[in-house]
């Protein structure tokens, strides 16, 4: 540790008041053999140009604000260590198939804007009031939703799927991952309450099971799998509601 | 999103959208119909620090546990500086927060059973922290987040930075803020304001909390009259990962974790913690004693066995050894397994099969701007709640798993004395929220943004800033130190009349956020360094090497910290005591 | 106002990463499948039609017919094995609070897919 190595960060930069294309910059610094991909960003902010613009905050891969293309894969920055790039230069852009705010920011409103329309938050049956206590729930009931539950919203799932990249109206994996985490939740009645967005053109039929979102995705939340475990749940309903119109499940 | 309008108003606005402040705007938006909630946070909500606690929040649950036993522990843990009456109110409203977010979908751990795990912690008498694996304050807060997406009422101001409060006819009636993206200042008016903006352990140099902890609310406050409380109490963690700072959570030890030197000793039973059982015995690890002491103890034995020459020296500083292999593979993966994650991928060491380094690192503050047991300041329509808050109960020293409890209890609590508030008062007028925005604006023109050569930088001063404090007051400090530290932020705060940017954009100009957060983070430096240093006792998390005794006739009091011209004037008010008068505290079992 | 910058995905996206290849040729290969299959259907219907199976005989055991068929066979054995791959995604099997490996779904599905068409050869060699 602590041994220091020459690198050359090749930084996408774009600045809307004075460019119309983005341009890259070239950094050349001693990196630390054990500085991640953030690191030396904010090496870059403090010592050679301040005016660099990228989001960060716990850099503990929790928060999720991080993200961006390392050597043209999407990637937790604050996660990404340098050293694990063999080649002399590192080439950092903002995430694909968003549009740019500024160098490495991206605007992420789309997402912020789907989100809601997934209902992800509980549904129960009733409203049990707190006197009562918990509802119970074993822990062979957690896992079975536990993993869809651990998405921090990096939007790396979305800058690795094509299928977002060419119609933005796709709800997309993050969003579609957590109505499925509430579906499975065994305190939850709201599947039907989601059927109307998460099976809509642009929902769960959208998905052609290209399958990078998961590749990518750092917290292993296999949104891919969501997806189409949703694709099977609702087209089970569906057939159901064929064969016994009357009944459908609640 | 927000539509710009002309004039943006709303009945309650809370700024930071952290655990406390979703807590508060839903209480607000579920309890309050017809409210209008405004909620702004510098970044989105679920980038908010409350993302990165790990091990649990507390709240009596056990038929064996009881709400005077939680209190104690709080009470004798904080040193008996916490106030005994917001003690009470946050263990007697523990259990239904904690509830309340179970039926909002909060993943919590379970039993076989069913019913909800709780696991011991430091300081605690027994199991009473809920937890969900070791994300607990992941799954808090995204849990808020999406609950509170169901709310129309609630409009969020998502990367809005408030700069200053608006402040006329005695009250305050809003805030000013910039649009982060745009550059675009804005005023936006409110009948009351929640602060919710969380801790300040970004003005030490090493330390757990991310990016954006600066104490910017606590320095909004301070600068509209409002005093800080007890800021020289500064918790230092006992186990964070060298190098990043990064916190490995104290469920390590809850879970059965154990601390050793380099001769391989558990130090801490040279403490006066009590004496270290077997590994294998059933009763470890013993609540209250040993790893299970609390943090202020814990990290001043750190700096004694460093003193001592029994740490081990790293590549990034000495360090002790945190022992977990005994819990096994299966066990750690369950209970903790983002402490085996983020020990792999940032010191590269599995503590399935290696112990982990750890080290003392700066991780909370238990003071905070001044308020009653509602929430409210001293400034009539100005609220505070969460960790930017002081009520107190954590007084000297903080129990691990309270803070998550506190942000849900006090978030709550005063976002009904705010709306309260509001309805009893009128709104502010189109030409204030006009006239505020407008002479924030140019007050950024005439200084960070001058045109004008660079004399100083943001990040020069803040690391300054930064080994002031840590050298000046850190675990230990006197009389010298804390003098050092005052004249060296006095001279940075001259330095930062000289600062100008490079970056004189508007868009997205994450260098003027940056400056602005260290215009902050120097004033609650100087509240900081001042109040230790005429603080001349020595109290759980402030210790005084030239003063190492509790002095109770002298300093049973919170000290508060106003804003003056020069330095800050330091004042005190007494402790409210209810039912457990001071006395010792007892950890190791005798 | 603040100017973003939108970048269109290039036509030729599918080139630029191994995995976004290997799906396009996923899809085609069903497209292939697809193809043959009305092939089939169609020369089929046209010889009992015609009446006439020995020419559709004599054209199959040519070594164009041979070799297509070999390529045909590929590309179905690709999409076949590209949807046991997906099997354990779509079949989350839980032991209590474990899940069942999914590699162990998918090779379950693999060989059950061996067995089937095993017996399927043996039952039209029969
Ligand atoms: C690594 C770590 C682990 C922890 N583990 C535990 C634990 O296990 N148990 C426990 O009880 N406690 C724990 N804590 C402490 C606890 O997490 C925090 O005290 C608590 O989450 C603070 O919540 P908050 O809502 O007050 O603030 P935060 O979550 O920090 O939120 C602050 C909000 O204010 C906003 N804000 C700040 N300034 C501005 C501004 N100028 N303009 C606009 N918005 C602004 C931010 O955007 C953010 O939304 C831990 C802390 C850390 C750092
Ligand atoms: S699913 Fe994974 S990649 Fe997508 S936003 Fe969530 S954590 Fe990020
Ligand atoms: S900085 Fe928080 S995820 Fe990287």
């Amino acid at each position: 540790m602590g041994v220091s190595d020459r690198t050359v960060l090749e930084v996408y930069r774009y600045l809307p008041e004075n460019q119309t294309e983005p341009t890259f910059q070239t950094y050349e610094i001693d990196s630390q053999d054990n500085w991640v991909v953030l690191d030396a960003l904010n090496h870059i902010k403090a010592e050679i140009d301040s005016t660099l613009s990228f989001r960060w905050s716990c850099r503990m891969g929790v928060c999720g604000s991080c993200g961006m293309m390392v050597n043209g894969e999407p990637k937790l920055t604050c996660e990404t260590f340098i050293r694990d790039y063999d080649t002399m230069t590192v080439r950092i852009e903002p995430l694909n198939h968003f549009p740019v705010i500024r160098d490495l920011v991206i605007n992420m409103d789309d997402f912020m804007e789907k989100l809601p329309t997934v209902s992800p938050w509980l549904i129960p049956d009733q409203d049990k009031p707190l006197d009562e206590g918990e509802y119970l729930q074993t822990p062979g009931q957690v896992a079975r939703y536990k993993r869809f539950s651990m998405c921090i919203n990096c939007m790396l799932c979305y800058s690795a799927c094509p299928v977002y990249g060419l119609d933005s109206s796709f709800t997309g994996p993050a969003a579609l991952a957590l109505a499925e985490r509430y579906n499975l939740d065994s305190r939850d009645h709201g599947r039907k309450e989601r059927a109307a967005t998460v099976t809509a053109h642009e929902g769960i039929w959208e998905c052609t099971y290209v399958g990078e979102c998961t590749q990518v995705c750092p917290k292993d939340v296999d949104p891919a799998g969501a997806i189409q475990m949703l694709k099977l749940s609702y087209a089970l309903d569906w057939a159901k509601s064929v064969v016994m119109p009357k009944r459908g499940r609640s | 999103m927000v539509e710009k309008m002309d004039s943006l108003q709303h009945d309650v606005l809370i700024v930071g959208a952290g655990g406390a402040g979703l807590r508060a705007a839903i209480a607000v938006a579920r309890d309050h119909p017809g409210t209008s909630v405004g909620l702004i946070s510098k970044v989105y909500p679920m980038r908010s620090h409350t993302v990165s606690a790990e091990g649990g929040a507390a709240a009596v649950i056990s038929a064996s546990d009881s709400l005077d036993d939680h209190a104690y522990d709080t009470i004798a843990g904080s040193d008996w500086l916490a106030d005994q009456d917001a003690v009470e109110v946050l263990v007697e409203n523990a259990p239904d927060e904690m509830l309340q977010l179970e039926h909002w979908g909060c993943p919590w751990s379970r039993d076989a059973d069913g019913h909800v795990s709780v696991r011991p912690f430091g300081g605690m008498k027994l199991e009473r922290t809920w937890y969900a694996a070791d994300k607990t304050g992941f799954h808090l807060l995204h849990t808020l987040f999406q609950t509170a997406l169901k709310f129309d009422a609630i409009i969020r101001y998502d990367e809005w930075f408030v700069t200053s409060l608006i402040v006329a006819d005695g009250r305050c009636q809003g805030v000013v803020a910039i649009d982060i993206r745009t550059g675009e200042m804005l005023s936006i008016g409110a009948k009351s304001v929640v602060l919710c903006t969380g801790g300040g352990g970004r003005v030490y140099p090493f330390t757990t909390n991310g990016n954006i902890k600066t104490g910017d609310g606590m320095a909004l406050a301070y600068r509209a009259g409002v005093p800080l409380k007890d800021m020289e109490f500064v918790q230092y963690h006992p186990t964070g990962l060298p190098g990043t700072g990064i916190l490995i959570t104290e469920a390590a030890r809850g879970e059965g974790g154990v601390l050793l030197n380099n001769e391989g000793r558990r130090y801490l039973q040279d403490y006066g913690l009590g004496q270290p059982l077997d590994l294998k015995d059933p009763d470890h690890p013993r609540k209250q004693t040993m790893e299970l002491g609390p943090r202020d103890r814990l990290s001043q034995a750190f700096i004694k066995e460093r003193e001592a020459g029994r740490t081990f020296e790293g590549a990034d500083g000495d360090y002790v050894e945190l022992d977990i292999r005994h819990l096994g593979e299966r066990e750690i993966d369950r209970k903790i397994p983002m402490v085996r994650e983020l020990a792999v991928r940032y010191v590269g060491i599995d503590p399935v099969h290696d112990p982990i380094p750890v080290r003392t690192v700066v991780h909370y503050m238990m003071g905070g701007i001044d308020t009653d047991i509602q929430g409210a300041t001293s400034l009539p329509g100005l609220f505070a709640a969460g960790e930017c808050a002081c009520v107190s109960v954590n007084g000297a020293n903080r129990l691990g798993s309270n803070s998550l409890t506190e942000i849900l209890v006090f978030g709550a609590r005063a976002a009904v004395a705010a709306a309260d508030h509001a309805r009893r008062v009128s709104p502010p007028s189109n030409q204030l929220l006009e006239n505020s925005a407008g002479s924030e604006q140019s007050r950024l023109e005439t200084t960070l943004l001058r045109k004008d050569a660079t004399y100083e930088t943001t990040f020069g001063i803040r690391s300054d800033l930064q080994d002031a404090l840590e050298e000046g007051a850190g675990i230990f400090r006197d009389k010298t130190t804390l003098e050092r530290a005052c004249s060296k932020i006095t001279s940075l705060k001259e330095r930062y009349e000289n600062l100008v940017l490079t970056d004189t954009s508007r868009t997205f100009n994450t260098e003027l956020v940056t400056a602005l957060e260290l215009g902050a983070m120097l004033d609650i430096g100087e509240a900081i360094a001042h109040s230790a240093l005429a603080r001349t006792e020595s109290r759980g998390s402030h210790q005084r090497t030239d003063h190492p005794d509790r002095d109770d006739p002298g300093f049973l009091k919170h000290s508060l910290a106003y804003r003056s011209e020069g330095n800050p004037t330091i004042d005190y008010k007494n402790v409210t005591i209810t039912r457990w008068p001071p006395g010792e505290r007892v950890y190791g079992g005798e | 106002m603040t100017r973003e910058l939108t970048k269109p995905l290039p036509r030729n996206w599918w080139l630029k990463k191994a995995a976004y290849f290997r799906f396009m040729m996923r899809e085609l290969t069903s497209v292939a499948v697809l193809a043959y299959t009305l092939l089939i259907v169609w020369t089929l219907g046209s010889a009992a039609n015609s009446g006439g199976f020995s020419t559709l005989y004599a054209f199959l055991s040519t070594s164009l017919s041979v070799s297509l068929h070999v390529v045909i066979l590929a590309l179905a054995l690709y999409h076949t094995g590209t949807w046991i791959a997906l099997t354990p995604k779509v079949m989350v099997l839980w032991r209590d609070d474990e899940r069942v490996d999914p590699d162990f779904i998918a090779g379950v599905t693999g060989i059950s897919f061996l067995m089937i068409t095993g017996a399927t050869i043996w039952l039209v060699l029969m």
